[in-house]
């Protein structure tokens, strides 16, 4: 089960990060998650959002972005909770990109997104290993 | 509905060129001498006399003017005849400098817009055509050179000048437009602007585009080709020469035919002012032959190209100059390196970039930068920052195999780069404001 991250080009000058932000506000769109890559010239905002075909619509709206699915892997909000899922990865030969965690107010309350060379084969290992992963229906509600 | 606007003379045997050529000549030095003190100065000191020119070979005895001269001169100095017999003024878009202003009689007005008639014709045009001029009307030649053109060519013409997009794209479908004029950046910004609104090419009734006024490339001819869904003529010209229309495409594509019934070309080695042999790359210089207001003889163009009387497809006899390949004005000299802007966007159309981009020199610490702003087109984005870094280093060995030195690539968002609707500002020089 995957999940869908919206990754958006941000210049980096003064106030490009919130023009995309306002623009989502406005649109009554909730940000469950999200991180900012950066170099020298350019960021790249990924989010997961409480709904991705609303945020595509504002984003059309001249901003340069792409979809591409991820995995979120529910987690104890304890500590090695984050050693052993990668752990699992690690042995199942995945090389990961990037990932980045947050906080929500749910039962074991914390999450981790990933970003995998095969999102199949981390799917797989992580379900087999027990992990609960999330869909984009989860984060509409959580 | 025939190929040409003048057949006889488009199409004139050489004899019959070098004849018309020859008659005009003398008589033209001759009132050049008689009543334009600044050349008859320049005659004098070369020691020529106007009895020496009895045909264009002559010419390369004649004294080059050069924009200098007309600076100097500006702005009655090199007036050819009584200003009650002028009925107009055009004026450069004084990027280069001070502006310079030109004249025209009635007669030099006809002549110029029968050479953009020419040019329209050659682009398939006739008076079952619609003909979109988006080139700046006022003092600039482009907007009132095409419309006078596309008048005599029997046109519907609409005469929308430059700026306001919508507007444009707008009556260019209520009214079915088939020939645009505009410069190319223009046009690539229109083919763009219908991408985003939804409209595909054939959408469009446009069959022709005639883009001129600034220096563009073969790979921005395929780009705006494909985007509009139209065949892309080049036109050439200089206020200081007349306009638009000083040469002209014809559906071969393969160079620009002069029109040498007015105006005889040279090809000079820049350096030493030697006249070229056919063939030979060089700079342009262009005589008036028959003019009267402002008769400009051996005018320097500061444009790099080549000429060829290789016989041509569509039958017209005229010599063809290759585009310039560059303006000595446009040339950027960086760490010693000679860049000239279409290098770069040759090197962009090709690696699958937009023609938008701007390039940015500088000198820091006594050396210079060159930094190249290109927009990141939506297919070319993804989440990770490895892969763009990647394409700017791609791009940026891809410049450096062209150029000789490495210009540093920003990669931007699609529209970051300001449009033009004129002349596009592709090329800002920081190092004179330190200088």
């Amino acid at each position: 089960m995957a999940i869908r991250q919206l990754s958006v080009f941000v210049e980096n000058k003064p106030g490009a990060l919130v023009d995309i932000v306002a623009a989502l506000a406005q649109a009554k769109i909730d940000i469950r998650a999200m991180s900012v890559a950066d170099t020298n010239d350019f960021g790249i905002l990924r989010l997961i959002v409480s709904d991705v075909e609303a945020t595509k619509e504002v984003l059309s709206a001249g901003y340069l972005y792409n979809v591409t699915d991820v995995v979120a892997v529910e987690m104890k909000d304890e500590s090695g909770a984050l050693s052993g899922i990668l752990n699992v990865l690690g042995a199942a030969q995945i090389n990961l990109e990037y990932m980045y965690a947050f906080t929500a107010p749910t039962a074991h309350g914390a999450y981790v997104v990933l970003r995998v060379a095969d999102n199949e084969a981390a799917q797989e290992a992580l379900t087999a290993a027990g992990f609960v992963l999330l869909s984009d229906n989860d984060a509409k509600v959580f | 509905m025939s190929k040409y606007y003048q057949q006889d003379i488009e199409t004139a045997s050489r004899e019959e060129i070098l004849a018309i050529q020859n008659e005009k000549i003398a008589k033209q030095v001759k009132r050049v001498y008689e009543n334009v003190p600044y050349y008859r100065d320049l005659m004098d000191k070369k020691g020529v006399k106007p009895e020496d020119i009895h045909s264009v070979e002559d010419i390369q005895k004649l004294p080059f003017l050069t924009k200098s001269d007309l600076r100097e001169a500006y702005p009655y100095g090199l007036l050819g005849c009584d200003l009650k017999d002028c009925v107009r003024i055009q004026s450069t878009s004084g990027t280069t400098g001070k502006r310079v202003v030109a004249f025209y009689t009635q007669s030099d007005v006809d002549l110029w817009e029968e050479c953009c008639a020419r040019a329209i014709v050659a682009a398939g045009g006739s008076n079952e055509d619609v003909c979109q001029v988006c080139y700046g009307y006022g003092l600039f030649t482009g907007g009132p050179g095409l419309n006078g053109g596309s008048h005599k060519v029997g046109c519907l013409t609409l005469p929308m000048s430059s700026g306001n997009t919508e507007r444009q794209i707008q009556f260019m479908m209520d009214l079915g437009s088939t020939i645009i004029c505009c410069t190319p950046s223009y046009a690539a910004y229109i083919g763009e602007t219908l991408a985003a609104m939804g409209y595909k090419p054939e959408d469009n009734k446009l069959k022709a585009g005639i883009f001129g006024a600034e220096p563009w490339t073969e790979e921005m001819r395929q780009s705006i080709q494909k985007s509009l869904g139209i065949k892309a003529y080049d036109i050439y010209g200089l206020t200081e020469i007349s306009g638009p229309g000083v040469a002209f495409e014809c559906e071969a594509q393969t160079g620009m035919h002069i029109n040498e019934d007015h105006f005889y070309a040279e090809v000079i080695n820049p350096e030493t002012g030697e006249v070229l042999p056919e063939g030979e790359k060089g700079e342009l210089v262009f005589t008036c032959l028959d003019k009267v207001g402002f008769p400009m003889l051996r005018y320097r163009t500061r444009d790099i190209c080549v000429l060829t009387r290789e016989k041509c497809s569509c039958g017209r006899t005229h010599v063809k100059m290759t585009k310039p390949m560059g303006r000595s004005d446009d040339m950027l000299i960086i760490r010693g390196v000679n860049v000239f802007p279409s290098q770069i966007e040759t090197v962009l159309l090709n690696e699958g970039y937009t023609p938008n981009y701007q390039i940015l020199v500088d000198r820091v610490n006594n050396s210079d930068t060159l930094d190249i702003n290109v927009e990141l087109a939506p297919e070319q984005f993804t989440d990770k920052i490895r892969d763009i870094q990647a394409r700017e280093k791609a791009l940026e060995g891809a410049m450096r195999s062209m150029l000789g030195i490495g210009p540093k690539i920003h990669l931007l968002a699609p529209g970051s780069v300001v449009r033009s609707e004129g002349k596009a500002v592709r090329v800002i020089d920081k190092r004179k404001l330190h200088d």
